[in-house]
């Protein structure tokens, strides 16, 4: 009873730190909505005027109509002919156009004889959002049009849209950031701010009197741990609500576990906090050391930014050891790709021996003296 | 001594190329007001730590209330009151809330132990609701010790609590541990000024982490080994040269406005009290009682 009471004080007090401060206040509560904000509005999902070119070996009534249509919408600009595919690649290089049509020869025969044709489209999805949705509206021109001739033939036909995204075959969209931005701000938070929370009180020769006091030393640690915790969640709730009613981004997956995974991460990312406190001993020191050894990482080796996939391989296996590119890579099944949470159980595991592990060594760590 | 509270053996601390202690003794009574009495860097703090189970000793042994300060830390923190050198509370908490914290985490609530605190806490209970950080220098240190007594230690350990601190604040300081001393807690107490020396029942001089002598401070005094003189002149910096420069002189220190001088046998070229110096200046002295810090000197020197 009394032990809970004395953990309970400590929270209390760890609370009155965070709230009286402005500066830890804006770091943790600010940058997470700001860094949201920016994203969200960076991504416009508006698209407008996007340049086509069209490789047209048929140059019948049929091509004509669509590749017609498609130039009369706001959504595309016809820019030229092209004369044989092997120009695409140079056309889209140039950065001339946004999206390139290829139509297959005897187009309009194929329709009418076997009741089957087909058109690539191809895009270019280095700006992933604007490549999906320019093929989504030059599908629905031409399933349009597939429509208007069924009717007026009488016949069952079909135009089968390839699409080809150039670039960026994964659609690594800016939702997929949302992920990494949770990774980093996990990390600002729950580590950054744990260690310079603990080492503030060496800083400052409060631990002295603490460590004085018949407290043991790991319910000042926990109690140190509570409140980022907490808070951790309640902006991975925020973060979770801008993504969906800001961003639009459709998370889908179960919201149990993706809430379970990211507590786990969480966990995670306050036990690396407590491990560097227990090995620094100013705030400047903690700080240098989450920012250099945790964030950084976390923005070059999880995912977040490059695509671990074309790293060199040596720097492929030493991604492994990086936290957050095992939760970024589960939260983005769980939260885009909607899978079942049994594909995530590995990234899960990899994060729980983490957890377990980076606990353990700095609880050991942690000294119930000075020195 | 059976009635020792707090007794340590050869104690030794080294830091590094640094000997921060060497061969530390010290007992302390039951109900004492002690002091460690030291300059800056003389290990004063050093010792703190390692008799509130802080700081590992590196050899000797230090038991405080029956407890060995290396075994028995966990319920020696229970007994033991520890107020460091530098203010170390929560600057972002009320008054209140620093006291109030404390008292939990001892296992218990302000309450209960008021009346031990009341003395000390009554002088800044008007500033309860003020966040420590915006306290001054004597109210900050009032409040340290009233968290350092809200668990009624056994002993209570004070580093340093009054430098930094103005005159009249340490004046008041001084009077609030002899009341806490008549309720019985044992409390030890560091100060680089040696004018609060004599405040202690008894004192030990520290000077680069070796005991200098445990005593009274009468005794400390009445055991000068010399006699010792008071000079004036119109130029003490011209005398002090010319008295160091003198083979009779056992020492000589500028103290305050005047000069203390220590000679090797009598006063024997000065022998009258009013002499003169080389450029005829009057120079007097006059025999005075040694006072803390001129025992302090003296042992330093041997």
């Amino acid at each position: 009873m009394k032990t809970i009471s004395q953990f309970l004080a400590f929270v209390k007090k760890e609370f009155y730190h965070i709230f009286r401060d402005t500066r830890t206040m804006l770091i943790i509560i600010g940058i997470p909505v700001i860094q949201i904000l920016i994203i969200g509005f960076a991504i416009s999902t508006e698209v407008k005027n996007v340049k086509i070119a069209v490789y047209d070996p048929s140059n019948d009534i049929s091509t004509q109509k669509i590749i017609n249509r498609l130039s009369s919408s706001d959504h595309f600009l016809f820019v030229q002919h092209l004369k044989s595919t092997e120009e695409v690649e140079g056309v889209f290089k140039k950065g001339k156009i946004g999206m390139a049509i290829i139509f297959g020869s005897n187009f309009n025969e194929h329709l009418l004889h076997t009741g089957e044709a087909s058109v690539q489209l191809i895009a270019d999805a280095t700006d992933p959002n604007q490549g999906l949705v320019a093929t989504v509206y030059a599908s629905s021109i031409i399933a349009d049009y597939q429509q208007e001739l069924m009717q007026a033939l009488e016949i069952p036909i079909q135009i089968i849209p390839e699409i080809r995204m150039l670039y960026n075959p994964e659609m690594r969209s800016a939702y997929n950031f949302v992920p990494g931005l949770m990774g980093m701000i996990f990390m600002l938070i729950c580590a950054m701010m744990t260690s310079v929370a603990i080492v503030r009180e060496k800083e400052t020769g409060t631990m002295e009197v603490l460590l004085t006091s018949p407290v043991k030393p790991i319910y000042i640690i926990i109690s140190k741990m509570v409140p980022y915790f907490i808070i951790s969640w309640f902006i991975f709730i925020i973060i979770l609500l801008m993504s969906v009613f800001v961003l639009k981004v459709p998370v889908s997956g179960s919201l149990l576990w993706l809430n379970v995974f990211t507590l786990i991460f969480i966990v995670v990312a306050l036990s690396l906090g407590l491990f560097i406190s227990t090995m620094v001993n100013t705030q400047v020191a903690a700080i240098l050391f989450s920012g250099m050894g945790l964030i950084m990482p976390v923005m070059i080796f999880s995912g977040f930014i490059f695509p671990i996939e074309s790293m060199p391989k040596i720097l492929q296996y030493f991604s492994c050891i990086i936290p957050a590119r095992w939760f970024i890579s589960g939260a983005r099944k769980l939260m885009i790709e909607d899978v079942e949470v049994r594909y995530v159980l590995k990234e899960m595991f990899i994060l729980t021996g983490m957890a377990i592990g980076i606990l353990v060594v700095s609880l050991k760590n942690f000294k119930t003296r000075l020195e | 001594m059976d009635n020792a509270i707090l007794k340590c053996l050869s104690i030794n601390k080294r830091y590094g190329d640094v000997q921060a202690l060497t061969n530390i003794d010290l007992t302390v009574k039951k109900g004492e007001l002690f002091g460690l009495i030291g300059p800056d860097g003389a290990g004063k703090t050093s010792l703190f730590r390692i008799l509130t189970s802080l700081l590992p000793a590196d050899s000797g042994t230090a038991v405080v209330n029956g407890l060995d300060v290396e075994k028995d830390f966990r319920e020696l923190r229970r007994q033991i009151g520890y107020m460091p050198g530098r203010f170390s509370l929560y600057q972002d908490l009320s008054v209140e809330e620093n006291l109030n914290f404390f008292a939990t985490i001892f296992n218990t609530t302000v309450k209960e132990n008021y009346h031990l605190v009341s003395d000390i806490y009554r002088h800044i209970e008007p500033f309860k609701n003020r966040r420590a950080g915006k306290l001054s220098g004597g109210m900050k240190q009032k409040l340290a010790l009233s968290c350092a007594l809200i668990h009624k230690p056994t002993v209570l350990f004070l580093d340093e609590p009054t430098t930094g601190v103005d005159p009249v604040s340490r004046k008041e300081f001084w009077e609030m541990l002899k009341n806490l001393k008549e309720q019985g807690i044992t409390i030890i107490v560091s100060t680089p000024y040696m004018d609060e020396a004599g405040l202690c029942d008894r004192i030990a001089l520290i000077q680069h982490g070796k005991m200098l002598s445990v005593e009274t401070p009468d005794r400390i005094t009445a055991q000068f080994p010399h006699k010792l003189y008071r000079a004036e002149s119109k130029n003490n910096y011209a005398l002090l040269g010319a008295l160091r420069q003198n083979p009779e002189v056992k020492s000589a220190y500028m103290f305050g406005e005047y000069l203390h001088v220590v000679f090797k046998d009598k006063l024997p070229h000065y022998d009258e009290t009013n002499s003169k110096s080389e450029d005829n200046t009057q120079i007097v002295f006059n025999e005075i009682e040694p006072c803390i810090e001129d025992c302090f000197i003296a042992l330093m020197n041997e």
